[in-house]
């Protein structure tokens, strides 16, 4: 009997797959059984309300999209008062994550969002559009380690960092983030990018830069799941480019736990059902009765570093 | 040992994946077969494909997101979303009318029939009809008569009479006529070339009939010229109006908050998403199309 479930700390997800956050709300259950889900990752939440950016505020790229949307918000106590009871219909556990301006106000969002109902607290502090100094924390590894601290003092619910793969070292930020006290890491948010239509001359976003995501970042979000599990011990999710099964095992051997996904959700709505379908077929098929034997499972631990060596042996 | 078997389907352009629907969903992914596939023009297409029971839902001013293929060496990576131009319940077909303008519609005008178009849908909120309004309006220019030509058909099933005021540049691309005809519609065409479909004119046009009594409701789509003279004269009058609105779009059901645009309601701007909270709004609150 396969075992699709895998382990995230103290939480147990059915599956590994899950939406990224931005990229999905219940208003997918009018087309999916959401309770087939990991788990439910909601839409980032700061404490006020926030416009978000001025449209456009996507754009098709080669490979996948750009997008700044700027964190829109109808605050805290609209996601209290009708957003959490509104997921708490569905099974699966819900990964609430938040976002603030300041070192202060996070903490205080960590405080006010830890109540029933909120299985994990995700902290999105990778932004990229976030201005300098508004948010975007996991671009320095000091940064970092002072929000997750914070975070880790108000609660004890399972902590997820979610880091930017814009940082110049991105191992040490996570090194940073679990020697903090994160229970898990999310590797990663969007890269930095732009679009120029070169019809008008203009931008193609309204926020003028804003952050990729779908297939084209996969091999280089993959890389830092890769690099990063091998320096920490707590789990990471994967989040960058996935649009099928395999792209799911490849992370799983890279060092990923679980994975989120975003982008295909957009051109596929049905992507994160068939891809948990698949995820049972090709274990099925490989004879894998733990889907989670495949975390770190990548064999590169024999692999040969003298280059004669490893030619002469037909690599 | 090389295994060159796909768990699940690799990123190709138009695949469906092969999910059971749960029966509450309203929406679906779905594989249709183009039925034919023509055009109208130049610039204009005209696609028929068939439809399961659940796109038959659609209502006039809904929409489909579709999956267009390329025309290029390229992938697309949006869907494009199209309102539905007919709606065929008994025959299970759905029609579009579509303008060529970039990649997403080129690709889309390479189907041909007998190949499959994954399209989701029905999404959004379309058109309403209040059962006391006699006469309706209907002012649309372009390719936004296509979304205006169900929900005529829709008014006049119901015995509402409606007066289409179709613009365009020239007679080529006074879309729809027939269909307008067919309806039953008392027709106003207006064109660039004649000068008719100068502002003025049209303003002209719209307060004859509210004079006449012919005017309970108004519905526009494709012109933020003739959007801009039906929601004055709408205020002035009292005469309740519609418009179906556009954006670029990503996810088209809520959740990605691309689709954005800017409302006035009770004095205050706000942002509302035109998959969900639109693509139909209330003209009064709307700014600019």
């Amino acid at each position: 009997m396969l075992d699709l479930s895998v382990r995230i700390g103290q939480v147990e997800l059915q599956n590994p797959v899950m939406p990224a956050s931005g990229a999905f709300s219940t208003e997918y259950a009018s087309v999916i059984d959401i309770n087939r889900l990991g788990a439910l990752v909601a839409k980032t939440v700061s404490r006020n309300f926030r416009a978000g950016n001025p449209p456009p505020r996507a754009a098709e790229v080669e490979g996948g999209m750009i997008n700044s949307i700027g964190l829109p918000t109808k605050g805290l106590q609209y996601f209290l008062d009708a957003q959490l009871p509104d997921y708490k219909q569905y099974s699966p556990p819900l990964v609430a994550s938040i976002s603030a301006e300041d070192a202060d106000d996070f903490q205080a969002m960590a405080r006010d969002i830890n109540v029933p109902g909120v299985d994990v607290i995700e902290i999105n502090i990778s932004c990229p559009t976030r201005k300098p100094g508004g948010g975007n924390f996991a671009l320095h590894a000091e940064h970092a380690h002072d929000i997750v601290t914070r975070v880790r003092a108000e609660t004890d619910k399972p902590i997820w960092a979610k880091l930017s793969p814009n940082a110049g070292e991105i191992v040490d930020v996570a090194m940073a983030a679990e020697d903090a006290g994160a229970d898990a890491l999310t590797v990663a948010n969007t890269i930095l990018a732009m679009k120029i239509n070169v019809n008008t001359f203009r931008p193609a976003l309204g926020n003028k830069i804003g952050g990729m995501s779908g297939p084209a970042v996969k091999p280089i979000v993959l890389r830092m799941v890769y690099q990063i599990s091998k320096a920490v011990s707590v789990p990471i999710i994967g989040c960058g480019g996935i649009s099928n099964a395999e792209d799911v095992i490849e992370y799983m051997l890279a060092g990923a736990s679980a994975v989120e996904i975003g982008y295909v959700n957009f051109r596929n709505p049905t992507a994160m059902i068939s891809i948990i379908n698949g995820l049972e077929d090709w274990c099925n098929k490989r004879g894998i009765r733990r889907i989670a034997d495949l975390t770190g499972a990548v064999r590169d631990g024999d692999m040969e570093t003298d280059t004669y060596v490893a030619a002469a042996q037909g690599f | 040992m090389q295994d060159f078997h796909y768990a699940s389907q690799p990123f190709v352009v138009g695949r469906s994946t092969d999910t059971d629907f749960p029966a509450c969903t309203t929406v679906e992914e779905t594989l249709t077969t183009v039925l034919s596939h023509e055009w109208v023009n130049d610039e204009y297409k005209h696609m028929v494909v068939t439809a399961s029971p659940k796109a038959l839902t659609v209502k006039p001013g809904q929409f489909f997101h579709i999956l267009c293929p390329s025309s290029d060496e390229g992938d697309l990576w949006f869907r494009r979303p199209q309102s539905v131009y007919a709606i065929d319940r008994e025959g299970g077909r759905l029609e579009f009318l579509y303008k060529c303008v970039g990649r997403g519609t080129h690709g889309l005008a390479t189907l041909k029939p007998g190949e499959n178009c994954n399209i989701l849908g029905p999404l959004g909120i379309g058109f309403t009809v209040d059962s006391a309004w006699k006469n309706i309006v209907v002012l649309g220019r372009g390719v936004g008569l296509a979304t205006l030509a169900p929900i005529s058909q829709m008014a006049g099933d119901a015995g509402v009479g409606v007066t289409a005021i179709l613009s365009a540049r020239n007679k080529e691309y006074l879309l729809s006529h027939e269909r307008f005809e067919k309806i039953g519609a008392s027709i106003v065409p207006v064109t660039d070339d004649d000068g008719s479909s100068d502002i003025q004119n049209v303003e002209r046009i719209l307060l004859e009939l509210i004079a006449a009594a012919r005017a309970d409701a108004f519905y526009t789509c494709g012109s933020n010229r003739l959007f801009q003279v039906m929601k004055r004269l709408g205020a002035q009058h009292g005469i309740p109006g519609q418009i179906a609105m556009e954006q670029i779009m990503a996810c088209g059901l809520g959740p990605c908050y691309v689709c954005v645009k800017t409302f006035e309601v009770n004095g205050e701007r706000v942002l509302r998403r035109v998959c969900v909270e639109g693509p139909v709004f209330d003209i009064q609150e709307a700014v600019g199309c």
